[in-house]
């Protein structure tokens, strides 16, 4: 693609004259009211730092509390509000957002050749809602606090918890409505504004994987605010559904609830698919393997991944029935995760890999994922479950695909098209050094959950026998490493925007659309219209094998003056 | 003619594809909602049958079928409105509009009625409910549920309508916008999700 034909004349031909989509506008109100999907990705970059170092403060009160078999720092109470402030931040106000409102925000419209999303109004819509719902679940959590865990289980939510579980039904709710409006936006936006030529196989994996997201906001979001409703309408006004001691159903709540949130982790996972795949094929200069193969499979992916919520709940008492289907359908699911890992292996082999810090943060994640999802299918095999359900092997297990996958994706992204989004370059090494404290810091913090909940520790409690110290001494240990780890690319990502090097417009020597316009982009992202004419990677010739000798893209990108 | 026209596309028809396009995505979404709570209402009936149908038989059915009788009208005066817009039909649309609004304000208006009966008749869960069987409590439940979420729905679907309406009849908006069509379909799904509660809420009991 790239081989941009400029269909009208470039009416100046003075070069780098024209602002950035930075400095196009100044002033608070033209950032707080602004449609431009590039200065919106950045206010929900804001917001999720925010969110993050606030969910992190939970983690850290449960790593402090967890540090001795002994209740010391917290109160019982106290521990149940932190782990539930953590979780519910951290899935509904960092995770669930996190790539697709900040890197998809930013990059769908520049690989499809936009010149914004299709609806930059409800964009800007979604993003207030974001920070109204945040708002309210942080004033829940602070006034009343809640102690249900994120989960929200009937009967406790309903009739026994003390906490502000309205409030915080409420709040996710919201941002419910916050993340539909974003994936009808990339679903109308992939759909209808792809520029000439762009052909649905020509999209760039990472522009398929925010569509395979968005379907899945889209269809399942909705299910949560029903069992949330529900609950509410239960806790507040007294309608019974799911108390049992009324005749209601608490299995109905389970049900429907992991209806939505086994989706909701492909939520959290699909976009860290897309990021993987255009890191590790830039670094290792190689075309995807299989690309068709990875299509097919963030499809199966966002579809499957509604037909296994019962894995959730072998224990519940549910029909041993039900519980084999689960079982066999999880495995089903497992396949395109893994074509995803193969043809990530593929590409590698025989590429040139470099070992810049975006590809770093990409074969840790390959890595980190792969043992994720490997245990993810130990705990879909029913004798198994049954041993360590509810316990550290779990919290182990979601950990490592959600903090070891997504959040690695995450920053891998972040620093593969920060000089595209800043226009900056930030120091390398530092940001190696980031990414492989990650990697270790990381595996210290959670490895050793795998092995306590083996051995029985229960999750979501604070005191514990003493055979278990050791391991979570070792894990507390490892957070600390890993909040270093966290904090230091803010640090060097922020000092690169005031002093960094300058960046090109394609520093990494990357393809696909976005590189072929400047750093940081125009306000209307490209100064002619883009047509492409060539699929999204082409970093060796149709056919060939890749070269040895040149490290480039096999064809210059025609940029335009 | 280019006042319809908005950021970031190049040509109407393609923009009022998008919008049609993402309001049935959207609408897509609303379904999923609403299957949610229809679910919960299938299984509970599954497993409390007598009390369903007990408590099926005290629902208000004239005023349900009257209402349903209304909210259908409702769908073709908006389809007429969304296709006069289309044809730039300014009289025929505010018309259209103007009735789609009273018939909506109607529907409320009898549902308001229906739900103080209800009340009279203590048909709300809790101490004091009319029916000794203890799942007729939850056919309640849901049926508060159920027709205060749709409700809110229908509010919202008038005040898009009268924000419409307004600015179309002060010529702000220019009658080929894209909106007018995406709001008639938002109308009709409010329209499809009562066609689907009405014999789960009015009939189920009453069938010999
Ligand atoms: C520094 C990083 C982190 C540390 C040290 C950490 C630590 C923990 C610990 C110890 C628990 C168990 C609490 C218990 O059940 O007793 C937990 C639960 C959990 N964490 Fe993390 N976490 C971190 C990052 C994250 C991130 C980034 C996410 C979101 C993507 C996340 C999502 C969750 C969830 C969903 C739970 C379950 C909460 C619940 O069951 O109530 N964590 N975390
Ligand atoms: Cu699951």
């Amino acid at each position: 693609m790239n081989h941009i034909t400029p269909a009208i004349p470039a009416p100046d031909a003075i070069p780098h004259e024209e602002p950035s989509y930075l400095t196009a506008e100044r002033g608070i109100g033209s950032w707080l009211l602004t449609t431009d999907h590039k200065r919106i990705a950045l206010l929900y970059m804001a917001a999720l730092t925010a969110f993050f170092f606030i969910g992190g403060a939970g983690a850290v009160a449960i790593r402090l509390e967890l540090f001795t078999p002994k209740a010391d720092v917290l109160t019982a109470d106290g521990y149940n509000r932190m782990f539930t402030l953590h979780g519910t931040v951290m899935i509904w106000f960092f995770l669930v957002p996190s790539i697709p409102t900040t890197l998809g925000n930013f990059l769908i419209p520049l690989m499809v050749g936009a010149r914004d999303l299709a609806f930059p109004r409800l964009n800007l819509l979604s993003w207030y809602l974001f920070i109204f719902a945040g708002a309210v679940l942080i004033y829940a959590l602070v006034a009343g606090g809640v102690d249900t865990g994120w989960t929200f289980y009937t009967p406790f939510s309903t009739t026994f918890s003390n906490g502000y579980v309205l409030l915080a039904g409420l709040a996710i709710i919201l941002a419910g409505f916050s993340s539909i409006a974003t994936g009808v936006n990339f679903l109308a936006t992939i759909h209808l504004l792809r520029a000439p030529g762009m052909g649905w196989f020509r999209l760039p994996l990472f522009a398929w994987a925010i569509y395979g997201t968005s379907l899945v906001m889209v269809l399942a979001t909705p299910v949560l605010t029903a069992v949330l409703l529900l609950v509410i309408a239960e806790r507040g006004f007294g309608l019974p559904v799911f108390d049992p001691s009324r005749g209601g159903d608490p299995l109905l709540f389970q049900h429907l609830f992991w209806f939505y949130s086994h989706p909701a982790v492909y939520i959290m996972i699909l976009p860290s698919f897309g990021v993987i795949s255009e890191i590790v094929t830039c670094f290792s200069r190689r075309n995807v393997f299989g690309y068709d193969f990875m299509v097919y499979a963030i499809l199966w992916i966002a579809i499957a991944g509604f037909l296994v919520w019962g894995h959730h709940m072998f224990v519940s008492g549910q029909s041993i029935y039900a519980s084999l289907a689960f079982s066999f359908l999880s495995f089903v699911i497992a396949v395109p995760s893994a074509i995803k890992v193969f043809n990530w292996t593929f590409t590698l082999y025989r590429g040139q890999i470099t070992f810049e810090a975006p590809m770093l943060y990409a074969v840790g994640f390959i890595g980190l994922f792969t043992i994720g999802g490997l245990t993810g299918l130990f705990l879909a095999s029913i004798p198994i479950d049954v041993h360590v359900s509810d316990t550290y092997y779990v919290v182990g297990h979601f950990h490592f695909i959600m903090v070891g996958g997504a959040v690695s994706a995450f920053y891998g992204g972040l620093s593969f098209w920060w000089p595209k989004i800043t226009g900056r370059k930030y120091p390398m090494t530092w940001a190696r050094f980031a990414a492989i404290l990650m990697f270790f810091g990381f595996g210290f913090t959670f490895f050793p959950m795998f092995i306590m909940g083996y051995l029985g520790m229960p999750r979501r409690y604070q005191v514990y026998p003493e055979e278990f110290q050791v391991w979570h001494v070792m894990s507390s240990a490892g957070a600390v490493l890993l909040a270093g780890a966290y904090l230091l690319p803010m640090g060097y990502l922020a000092w690169s925007v005031f002093w960094g090097e300058k960046a090109e417009d394609d520093p990494w020597n990357a393809t696909g659309l976005e590189w072929s316009t400047s750093s940081p982009p125009p306000r209307d992202n490209f100064r002619t219209p883009p047509e492409v004419d060539e699929g999204p990677y082409f970093y060796h010739p149709e056919g060939e094998g890749p070269g040895h000798d040149h490290g480039d893209p096999h064809r210059d990108q025609v940029r335009t003056p | 003619m280019s006042g319809a026209l908005r950021e970031p596309w190049r040509s109407l028809r393609r923009q009022r594809e998008a919008a049609a396009f993402g309001t049935w995505i959207f609408l897509g979404g609303e379904a999923m909602l609403f299957a949610g709570l229809i679910l919960a209402f299938a299984v509970m009936r599954a497993l409390h049958p007598a009390g369903f149908i007990l408590a099926g038989r005290e629902t208000e059915v004239a005023l349900g079928t009257a209402n349903t009788a209304i909210l259908l009208t409702s769908s073709l005066t908006m389809a007429v409105a969304a296709e006069a817009a289309r044809a730039e039909l300014r009289r025929a649309t505010l018309w259209g509009m103007g009735l789609t609004l009273a018939l909506g304000a109607a529907f409320l208006a009898v549902k308001g009625f229906e739900w103080s009966s209800d009340l009279e008749k203590h048909l709300f869960p809790g101490d004091g409910f009319a029916l000794a069987e203890p799942s007729a409590q939850i056919f309640f439940a849901l049926y508060w549920i159920m027709t205060s979420l749709h409700a809110m729905h229908m509010l919202g679907g008038m005040t898009v309508v009268a924000w419409l309406g307004w600015q179309a009849w002060r010529r702000a908006r220019p009658l080929r916008s894209p909106a007018f069509e995406a709001a008639a379909l938002y109308w009709h799904l409010v329209d499809i999700v009562w066609i689907v509660l009405y014999p789960l809420l009015y009939l189920g009991g009453r069938a010999p």
